[in-house]
């Protein structure tokens, strides 16, 4: 009934078990990835070394990565929950080392009344009527706590502060906010949204480099 | 809206009617196929392996266990060694804990990916590349010989002989899992994920301050992660990551990656065993709950959280803005994208996130959950097909009884020995979940780990113990997992979900069916092959399900929607 030829358990097992782990970390864990290195940085090399934006030949940034804006004349980003590796860990928003988000249940005062005081913020920041809905992704923190975009409508409410603060005319940021909105991908897929890196650095006037 | 919906249908409906025939196609050549490549030739020769060897059910139990736990021991020295390896330029030390590396070494063994740490502050990449990349295959490839082993032994009848479990692992790696993730890799480059074995690069901001943006090779691991049904993520927060996840796109090929093997399974199953209806049952079965589990989660996220409203924010869905509930989301992705991949990642085992799980509405929580505590909404790599054909035993064994006949399936008889293996695995899921949970709640301390209070405390506990069982990985991530209880006991939980329930048991079941002789079909004979059987077969997963776990989803994520909607926070 048995097909099982009789060979002692180390050479048809423990053996094989031992050398088939090797091999396949040689070929899995060494060729796979490093051809692939090479390949994708001869094909692709701005993304493989991670979308890096230059200006002035000093990296400024990742075009994928968000980054901590706080003073009026740039667009702000998302609310991010990273923080810093001590312990215990102090907030360090978009810090790119270190991705990570606040994990509130829905249920969780910290993120009702966190969401409640962004609100006011927002509000007062962009001179907005206090009866003003807010965009939700304007007060909540993303899930990597580096989402590099916003929602257009977050963007165009803070559009009016941007163009008050760099005195330029409401249309020119506009236009700005719209040069830099992708829309879905391929007309489907996602969401549309601003980068808000790529928006700053445009109401820089800035030469990017890659 | 409409575009919303347009495009979670579009990605559903490849998955459902462009994979499961040719991949399933496919699998079938490459678990049959008499002849070995070349490349296969010169591997068995430098392994010292007979290609032509059988292994009986036990053979191939043992291999996978043995080539598990040598696995299981390279990886826990080189993460204890990380100090000493190479290819570590950002110097991250110290190398983690004994008990962390037990439960990231059995973790990333057994496919599950629960991980304990973040990644970009924890692992070298020699760690993350040659390991967990490594790892990501040939977890993936044993669970897939695993189900393959299983469907062999239902095949048989007067033998047992399972295979060679060498020989299909090599195979799956070989001709399925490396060609596919190379070609996606390079997709996931041109979209903007890292491939580079440089350091950090370090930026100055418009506002002058400095970031270190971490990297690394990342498409290399990306690809397989999703491929494989794996999920650990190279960095912290997993696909919600813009450079593990950076488009619309890549979270779309995400989606589709998970799902692309394991619906196809019920094919390969129903051509190896001459039964294309039954497969077409068992795939029925699983897109049932799946469509069902979806049908709640989206709806919930978009409609949101009511508390957002109250204090004036707007989670309306318009042109502008995709709305919902969107604490831990990402942009890019939106609620539509999200809901598809919450009800992939639960369902396929894969147990990467692209949004934070912890922040769910209370019923996408639930169904999140649900979907791991069932376990066979698809289900990961072979073992989920092997956890429904346990559920399709339980079925035909309850009927029997019902109607005072023999229970057969697969013209075998099904007997006392089957369906105490069968129980046991059915038994040994809930029993880790549910003991495990309890455990923590009264351990010295135990809930000192949690990042929230009341009802969703207990689900964050409660969802930890159901991933690791379940080898999901997805986490509550709240929970600080990464003490020495959480890292022992869900350790322990990854072993007894990967190899009590199902994998061993269901290896002993095929391998005592395989030998029995088919029993000639009568009138007596019920069909298995039909779509009432399989209405019978949703029942008794549901109704096995609910009566095992109702309790602990009232006190955790039910008790908190009441929550919600009285409006009381905590």
């Amino acid at each position: 009934m048995t097909v099982q030829p009789r060979s002692s358990f180390v050479r048809s097992l423990l053996i094989p078990a031992i050398t088939i782990a090797l091999w396949m970390i040689v070929i899995c864990g060494v060729i796979y990835p490093i051809l692939l290195t090479g390949i994708a940085n001869l094909l692709f090399p701005y993304q493989a070394q991670g979308s890096l934006i230059s200006v002035n030949h000093k990296i400024v940034g990742s075009e994928l990565i968000g980054q901590n804006f706080t003073v009026p004349k740039y667009f702000h980003p998302r609310p991010s929950a990273t923080t810093t590796t001590d312990t215990p860990p102090k907030p360090a928003p978009y810090n790119a080392a270190n991705s990570g988000a606040s994990n509130y249940g829905p249920t969780n005062k910290k993120l009702i009344d966190g969401v409640k005081d962004a609100v006011a913020a927002y509000r007062k920041e962009n001179g907005l009527a206090a009866d003003t809905p807010v965009p939700i992704d304007a007060v909540t923190a993303s899930a990597s706590g580096l989402d590099p975009d916003i929602s257009p409508a977050n963007a165009n409410l803070q559009a009016p502060r941007v163009a008050k603060v760099r005195n330029m005319s409401l249309t020119e940021v506009q236009q700005l906010i719209a040069k830099n909105t992708q829309g879905r991908q391929f007309g489907l897929l996602g969401e549309s949204r601003v980068n808000v890196l790529k928006l700053n650095l445009a109401l820089d006037g800035a030469k990017t480099s890659s | 809206m409409l575009v919303n919906i347009l495009q979670v249908a579009i990605i559903v409906l490849i998955i459902g009617f462009a994979f499961v025939v040719p991949i399933g196609t496919y699998l079938v050549r490459i678990f049959t196929d008499e002849k070995d490549t070349f490349l296969e030739r010169f591997t068995y020769r430098i392994l010292g392996i007979n290609s032509r060897d059988k292994m009986t059910w036990q053979r191939y139990s043992q291999a996978i266990v043995l080539s598990n736990l040598v696995f299981v021991v390279l990886f826990y020295a080189t993460l204890r060694l990380q100090d000493f390896l190479p290819l570590n330029p950002d110097k991250i030390s110290p190398a983690p804990t004994a008990a962390l590396a037990f439960n990231t070494a059995v973790s990333f063994v057994t496919n599950t990916d629960w991980q304990n740490y973040g990644g970009e502050t924890t692992l070298s990449y020699f760690n993350q590349m040659v390991m967990i990349t490594c790892l990501m295959f040939t977890s993936s490839a044993t669970g897939l010989a695993a189900g393959i082993a299983v469907i062999r032994g239902l095949s048989q009848s007067g033998i047992n002989d399972l295979g060679n479990f060498w020989v299909d692992l090599t195979r799956a790696i070989y001709r399925l899992f490396l060609p596919i993730c190379f070609v996606l890799s390079l997709i996931y480059v041109w979209q903007g994920v890292p491939q580079t074995l440089d350091a950090a690069a370090t930026a100055t901001t418009l506002e002058g301050a400095t970031q270190t943006i971490a990297r690394g090779p990342v498409a290399a691991l990306e690809s397989i992660k999703q491929i494989g049904t794996n999920g650990g993520g190279f960095f912290n927060v997993n696909s919600a990551h813009p450079f593990e996840n950076p488009t619309p796109l890549t979270n779309s090929l995400e989606i589709m990656s998970m799902l692309l093997i394991v619906p196809a399974l019920t094919y390969t199953f129903g051509t190896m065993v001459r039964a294309r209806r039954q497969g077409w049952v068992f795939f029925g079965v699983f897109a049932a709950l799946f469509i069902g589990f979806l049908l709640i989660i989206f709806p919930a996220e978009q409609i949101g959280n009511p508390l957002f409203t109250q204090v004036g924010a707007d989670q309306a869905l318009s042109a502008l803005q995709s709305g919902g509930s969107f604490e831990g989301k990402e942009v890019r992705f939106g609620i539509a994208q999200t809901s598809l991949f919450v009800t992939a990642t639960t369902a396929a085992t894969t147990g990467s996130v692209d949004a934070m799980h912890d922040s769910l509405t209370p019923m996408g929580g639930f169904a999140a959950l649900s979907e791991m505590l069932l376990n066979v909404v698809f289900g990961g790599k072979g073992v989920g097909l092997i956890t429904l054909i346990m559920y399709a035993a339980v079925t035909v064994f309850l009927v029997g009884l019902m109607v005072g006949r023999t229970p057969e399936f697969l013209s075998k008889k099904i007997e006392a020995r089957e369906v105490k293996l069968v129980s046991l695995a059915l038994l040994a899921h809930p029993f880790m979940i549910l003991i495990g949970t309890g455990l923590a709640l009264f351990w010295p301390h135990g809930v000192d780990s949690l990042n929230n209070p009341d009802a969703h405390g207990f689900t964050e506990l409660f969802y930890a113990f159901t991933s690791v069982t379940a080898n999901n990985g997805s986490a509550f991530a709240g929970l600080n997992g990464n003490t020495t209880f959480y890292n022992t006991t869900l350790g322990m939980g990854i072993i007894i979900g990967r190899f009590l329930a199902p994998v061993l048991p269901m290896l002993a079941v095929a391998g005592y069916m395989a030998v029995k002789p088919r029993v000639p079909k009568t009138t007596g004979t019920m069909s298995t092959n039909t779509v009432f059987f399989g209405v019978l077969l949703l029942a008794s997963i549901l109704i096995i399900g609910g009566l095992t776990f109702f309790p602990a989803l009232a006190l955790g994520p039910i008790a908190e929607q009441f929550e919600l909607v009285a409006g009381k926070t905590f």
